[in-house]
């Protein structure tokens, strides 16, 4: 069994209107600072996943991401999985 | 008739919503978010307003995992009546038994105030003791209640009669001002196709004494009341 970090990333679906990103973009506009856009806002979500190799952790991170972490009516998600090194003490 | 209303961590509507079905001539009975099975004779049940898990995650995210929404789930696809309120909308949404889902309201504000709505379906277990068109005076109070859907099931629940109730304005008109949220097509309520479950945003619970400001609420419990005998009655005469 190896360990990995999951870094999971929850956003609005593109098609939903991003009223937090929106909002936050305008202030960003006051500030002077007019080349930044786009502005999405979302979740980041750490977890640690047992699995014997990166394809069955991915497996779990997805079931997860699809049952409870993100909704797919209206967000979208991407997962970032890092192995944890194994021997360097904390 | 015999109504469970759950009781979810974090549920704060959950005696008002008894008060506002017991009034209306049923029964209410208390539910447990832990509990693994439904009383006997349970003829609808009730997911109240509130905040369950302190809206951790998603609203309704988590309470939707709750071991009572196994039956209550079950219960939905046996036919039984469901009927969620503010945050009982956004379970049934999770949890699958009614399309689309409700996110942060568009002006970012929580609202809490009365609105218009007007009843689209006076057709349903839910609105049967309504004329179509009237106009309800209902409270709202929510932050995330921002219903939304893909185009398609948006046009699949106006072509099919599922949309129930719409914010409206004073003189009845689907307004941008009328819309406290940013709903889709100012959808305030909606109906599952088979007519059993049903989940709105405002409170009709809230709404049930002349005293505190309006009764129009009630009209949403005697529905559920007036449905249910000619249900029963229909299969004692049968």
């Amino acid at each position: 069994m190896k360990t990995y970090t999951a870094s999971i990333t929850v956003t609005l679906r593109r098609a939903i209107l991003d009223v937090q990103g929106k909002a936050v973009e305008n202030a960003l506009h006051s500030l002077h600072m007019p080349a930044l856009g786009n502005v999405r806002i979302g979740k980041h979500i750490e977890l640690d996943v047992q699995a014997p190799d990166r394809e069955s952790a991915n497996d779990l991170v997805m079931d997860a991401c699809k049952k409870l972490l993100s909704n797919p009516v209206m967000e979208d998600f991407s997962i970032h999985l890092e192995e944890k090194s194994a021997g360097v003490p904390a | 008739m015999k109504i469970g209303v759950v009781t979810f961590p974090g549920s704060n509507c959950d005696a008002d919503a008894r008060h506002g079905a017991a009034i209306t001539g049923n029964e209410a009975v208390q539910l447990w978010h832990k509990d693994t099975s439904l009383p006997a004779g349970l003829d609808a049940i009730i997911l109240p307003g509130g905040f369950s898990y302190g809206d951790y995650l998603r609203t309704g995210a988590i309470a939707r995992f709750s071991p009572i929404m196994n039956e209550v789930i079950r219960f939905a696809n046996d036919g039984g009546i469901v009927f969620g309120i503010c945050n009982g909308f956004q379970i049934l949404c999770e949890s699958g038994l009614l399309p689309g889902g409700l996110i942060r309201n568009e002006k970012l504000s929580f609202v809490c105030k009365d609105v218009n709505l007007r009843v689209e379906n006076a057709t349903t277990a839910f609105t049967r003791a309504v004329k179509p068109g009237t106009i309800l005076r209902i409270p709202v109070a929510h932050g995330d209640g921002r219903f939304t859907a893909p185009q398609h099931i948006i046009d699949h629940i106006e072509g099919n009669g599922q949309v129930l109730f719409r914010y409206v304005s004073n003189t009845g008109e689907v307004t941008a001002d009328a819309n406290p949220n940013g709903s889709m097509n100012n959808i305030a309520g909606i109906i599952n196709e088979r007519g059993n479950v049903m989940g709105m945003m405002p409170h009709p619970e809230r709404a049930c004494e002349p005293l505190l400001g309006s009764a129009d609420g009630t009209s949403v419990f005697a529905s559920l009341a007036l449905h249910l005998e000619q249900h029963n009655h229909l299969q004692y005469t049968e």
